[in-house]
C-alpha cells in the first residue's frame, strides 16, 4: 500500500515538476520569486507536544520525498487556534495567504473563506488522487460548498467521548452510563460519596459548549441535530429546551472551581481521582496517556456520551488552498501528500487522532485509536458546533457567550432566547 | 523670549519656522494618516453591516452600538471597568503615596526599596496575569494557606455582585470577582505611582517645610497643607495615565481570568478581541473600539484642555 502511494506521490511530483522547471526559468530575472519557488508555508496552531512533533515528522518526510521544496512552518501558539485565527484573517486580508492552513472542517471553513471567495476548489485534486471513497461521504461533504471540495482532512478528532476514572468506578460499583437517566444515577453515587461526577475547565467557554452539544445531539439525534443547525429546527423546539434542562442539570455535578480551569486542569481532577467522569475531545486521551503517563483501558476508561451511540462528533483539521498563492504547484504537491495515508499514518499516532482516511494502517494506533477509527467507519458523522463545523464563527461565539452565562445563572428561557438570537443574527 | 517667539510667528515664514515644519511634516502626515486616519476608517466600519469575513461596507447606522448597549456582556464589561477602574486609581495612589513618604523619610536601604517596589513594573501584564491566576486560583493559590483559617475565597472564580440591583439587562455592584484582577495591577503598578511621588517629594524645596514648622505646623499638618497640595500635579498624571491604562486594560485580563464565568471580569477590550477575531464580527468589534475610544477620550481630553491653560498662563 505505502510502495503505491510513494510511486504515486513521485509521479504527480514528476508531472509537477516540468512546470515547475518553467516556473524558475521564468523566474531566473526575478529574484524576489526565486526564493518564493519551491517553498511550501504551512500556517497552524500545531504546537502543543504531540502536535508539534506529528507536524514536524510529516514536514521531515515530506522534505525528505521531495528535497526540491522546502516546507516553512508557521505555527502560531496558543490552545483552539485562537491566537493563529486572529494572525490568519490579518494575513488574509492583507492578500498575503499562507500556502496552506490549518482550518477546523465544516462552517469555519465554508461560512468563513469560502463565504469570502480566499479559496481555490480541490476537486481535480481529489478525482486526481481517487480521493473520493478514501473519505468518508459525511466528511467531504463537511468540506464542501456547493458541490465544490475545498480542503483536505489530516486528522479526526471525536467530541463526544467520556473520559472516566476506572478505579472510581470500580470502588463504587459503578456501570458505564448509556442513557440520560443512568448518567444521573451514577453521578448521585458518586456524589453522595464525596466525589466530583463531573469535571469542567471552562475558563474558556468551548467545554462547557462541548457538553451542551453532546446533551443535544442525543436528545435530538442525528438527523434532527444537523436540521437544527441548517436552520430547519427552530433553537425554541422544545426538545432544545428540553436538552438545555438535561445540560442544566448536569452542570449541578460540576467542580466548583470550573471556572478557573483549562481543559488540561479539568482532565487533571478525573486523573487525580478528584472528579470521576470528563466529556472531552479524545486530545483528552493523549493528555492522560503522553502527559500524565496513564494506561488506556487501566486507569482510565472511555466511554460514548449517553444517548450518543452510533454517533461520532467529528473534529477535523483540513488544509486549503488559499487564493493568490504564487506557487499553487508546490502546495497541491504538499496537500497531496498530506492526504496520502502515509503522511496521516505518521502524523496521527503522534498528535493522538485518528487519520481522516478510512484505509488507513491500524496497526500504527493504539488500543483507543483502533477503537475510534472503528467507529468512525460505522457511525454516522456530525459536526462538532463548540469546534466551529456545525455553525459560523459568529453563531460560535454567540453561543460561547449564551452558555457562559447559563453556566452561573442555569436560566433555561435566557438561554433558549439567546441561542434564537443568535441564528436570527445569521440570517 | 516668549514674546519674541510669538512676534516671529506672526510675521511668519522666517527660514527657522519653515525648517520646522519640513521637519514636522513627515510625521504630521504618517500620524494623520496612521493614526486619525485609521481611527476615521474604524468609525466608519463600527457603522457598516461588515459583520463576517465577507466586507459588507452598506451604512447600518448606530444598529451595532444599539445592538452593544443592550448586551448583557458589553454592560458587565463596562461595570467591571468603571469598578475596577475606580479601585485600580484609588489603591494605587493611596498605596503609592504612602510608600514614597515612607521612603524619603531618609531611611537606609532607600534604594532596596525603591528597587523592590519597582520590580513588578518590569514585567509585562501578561507574566503578572498567568503569575497571579495561580496565585488567586481557588484550589491551588494562596487558599493552600488561607484554609488554615478556615476562609477560602473563591478569588476570580466568584460570581457574586455585592450590593447589586437590576439595571439594564445586567445586575449592577461591585463584581467581587474583579478585586482580584484589581490586586494584581496594584501590585504591577504601585511602583509607577511611587516613583512619580517620590520624584514630587523631592522636587519641594526644604524651605517650605521648615517654614510651616516656624509657624508652628504639626509634621501631619506639614503634609496635609503644603505637600499634599504640591504633590496635585503629579496626582493629576497618576490618575490620567492610570485611568487610560485601565479603560483600555486587556492583556492583564485575558492572561488571568478571561471574561470569567458570567461576564463578572470580562472589559470592552477582550470583547473586542472576541469579537473581531473570533466571531470575524469587524462591525461589532470597530463600534467596541470607538467606544473605548471615547471613554478614554472623556479622561484625557479635560486633562490636555487643562495642561494646555496652565502652558498659557
Amino acid at each position: 500500500m505505502t510502495i503505491v502511494t510513494v510511486s504515486l506521490l513521485l509521479v504527480i511530483s514528476a508531472c509537477g515538476s516540468s512546470d515547475n522547471e518553467n516556473q524558475s526559468a521564468n523566474n531566473n530575472g526575478n529574484n524576489e520569486g526565486e526564493s518564493k519557488s519551491g517553498e511550501v508555508e504551512i500556517f497552524s496552531w500545531w504546537t502543543g507536544a504531540g502536535e508539534e512533533e506529528g507536524l514536524l515528522a510529516l514536514i521531515d518526510l515530506f522534505e525528505e520525498e521531495h528535497p526540491d521544496i522546502t516546507v516553512e512552518n508557521a505555527a502560531v501558539a496558543g490552545g483552539a487556534g485562537t491566537n493563529a485565527k486572529a494572525v490568519l484573517a490579518t494575513r488574509m486580508e492583507g492578500n498575503d495567504p499562507p500556502s496552506t492552513f490549518q482550518v477546523h472542517g465544516g462552517e469555519e471553513l465554508n461560512k468563513s473563506w469560502v463565504a469570502a471567495d480566499k479559496m481555490e476548489p480541490l476537486n481535480d485534486l481529489y478525482e486526481e488522487n481517487d480521493w473520493m471513497d478514501k473519505f468518508p461521504d459525511e466528511l467531504i461533504e463537511l468540506v464542501s460548498d456547493d458541490g465544490n471540495i475545498y480542503s483536505v482532512p489530516v486528522n479526526v478528532h471525536r467530541g463526544n467521548p467520556v473520559f472516566y476514572n476506572i478505579e472510581i468506578f470500580e470502588e463504587h460499583d459503578l456501570e458505564v452510563p448509556t442513557t440520560f437517566d443512568e448518567f444521573f444515577e451514577v453521578a448521585e453515587t458518586l456524589d453522595d460519596a464525596g466525589i466530583t461526577p463531573l469535571a469542567l475547565g471552562d475558563k474558556e467557554s468551548w467545554p462547557a459548549t462541548q457538553i451542551f452539544e453532546n446533551v443535544l445531539l442525543g436528545v435530538l439525534g442525528p438527523d434532527d441535530y444537523q436540521a437544527l443547525f441548517a436552520g430547519e429546527i427552530d433553537f425554541s423546539d422544545e426538545r432544545v429546551v428540553e436538552a438545555a434542562e438535561i445540560f442544566g442539570e448536569m452542570l449541578e455535578y460540576v467542580n466548583e472551581d470550573h471556572a478557573s480551569r483549562n481543559w488540561q486542569d479539568s482532565a487533571q481532577l478525573v486523573a487525580d481521582g478528584e472528579a470521576a467522569m470528563l466529556n472531552m475531545g479524545d486530545w483528552a486521551k493523549g493528555y492522560f496517556t503522553n502527559d500524565l503517563d496513564l494506561e488506556t483501558n487501566e486507569d482510565f476508561g472511555y466511554f460514548n456520551f449517553p444517548e450518543t451511540d452510533g454517533v461520532f462528533q467529528v473534529i477535523t483539521d483540513t488544509f486549503g488552498l488559499p487564493k493568490g498563492v504564487d506557487n499553487r504547484e508546490d502546495v497541491e504537491t504538499f496537500l497531496t501528500f498530506l492526504g496520502s495515508t502515509e503522511a496521516q499514518d505518521v502524523f496521527n499516532p503522534l498528535k493522538g487522532g485518528i487519520p481522516a482516511r478510512v484505509d488507513a494502517d491500524e496497526d500504527k494506533y493504539d488500543e483507543y485509536g483502533q477503537d475510534a477509527m472503528e467507529a468512525f467507519k460505522e457511525s454516522r458523522l456530525t459536526p462538532s458546533l463548540a469546534h466551529g463545523s456545525a455553525a459560523s464563527e459568529g453563531f460560535l461565539t454567540e453561543a460561547n457567550q449564551a452558555t457562559n452565562v447559563f453556566v452561573t445563572q442555569r436560566d433555561v428561557d435566557n438561554f433558549i432566547e439567546s441561542l434564537e438570537n443568535a441564528a436570527a443574527d445569521e440570517q | 523670549m516668549k514674546h519674541k517667539q510669538i512676534k516671529k510667528a506672526k510675521k511668519g515664514l522666517s527660514k527657522d519656522h519653515l525648517m520646522a515644519i519640513a521637519f514636522l511634516l513627515p510625521s504630521l502626515l504618517l500620524i494623520a494618516i496612521f493614526v486619525y486616519g485609521f481611527i476615521s476608517w474604524t468609525g466608519y466600519v463600527s457603522l457598516s453591516n461588515y459583520h463576517t469575513l465577507v466586507p459588507d461596507f452598506t451604512f447600518a447606522g448606530l444598529k451595532n452600538y444599539i445592538h452593544l448597549f443592550k448586551d448583557f456582556r458589553f454592560q458587565s464589561g463596562l461595570r467591571n471597568t468603571l469598578f475596577f477602574t475606580i479601585f485600580f486609581i484609588l489603591i494605587v495612589i493611596i498605596l503609592g503615596l504612602s510608600l514614597a513618604i515612607l521612603i524619603d523619610q531618609k531611611l537606609k536601604g532607600e534604594s532596596l526599596f525603591r528597587n523592590i517596589f519597582l520590580f513588578p513594573m518590569a514585567l509585562s501584564f501578561i507574566v503578572t496575569g498567568v503569575v497571579w491566576q495561580w496565585l488567586l486560583n481557588p484550589t491551588t493559590g494562596f487558599n493552600q494557606m488561607l484554609k488554615f483559617f478556615g476562609i477560602t475565597p473563591k478569588w476570580y472564580t466568584d460570581t457574586n455582585i455585592l450590593a447589586g440591583f437590576e439595571w439594564g439587562s445586567i445586575e449592577f455592584g461591585l463584581p467581587v470577582a474583579i478585586i482580584s484582577v484589581v490586586i494584581a495591577a496594584v501590585w504591577q503598578m504601585t511602583g509607577f505611582s511611587l516613583a512619580m511621588y517620590l520624584a514630587g517629594l523631592r522636587g519641594i524645596p526644604e524651605e517650605l517645610r521648615e517654614a510651616a514648622r516656624m509657624d508652628g505646623a504639626s509634621e501631619f499638618q506639614v503634609y496635609m497643607k503644603v505637600v499634599l497640595p504640591l504633590l496635585m500635579p503629579i496626582t493629576m498624571s497618576v490618575v490620567i495615565i492610570m485611568g487610560h491604562m485601565s479603560l483600555k486594560i486587556f492583556d492583564l485580563v485575558y492572561a488571568m481570568t478571561g471574561p470569567g464565568a458570567n461576564f463578572v471580569t470580562d472589559v470592552p477590550g477582550v470583547y473586542m478581541f472576541e469579537e473581531t477575531f473570533r466571531a470575524n464580527n469587524y462591525a461589532n468589534g470597530a463600534a467596541i473600539a470607538m467606544v473605548m475610544l471615547v471613554l478614554v477620550a472623556v479622561v484625557i481630553i479635560p486633562y490636555l484642555w487643562s495642561s494646555r491653560r496652565g502652558d498659557r498662563s
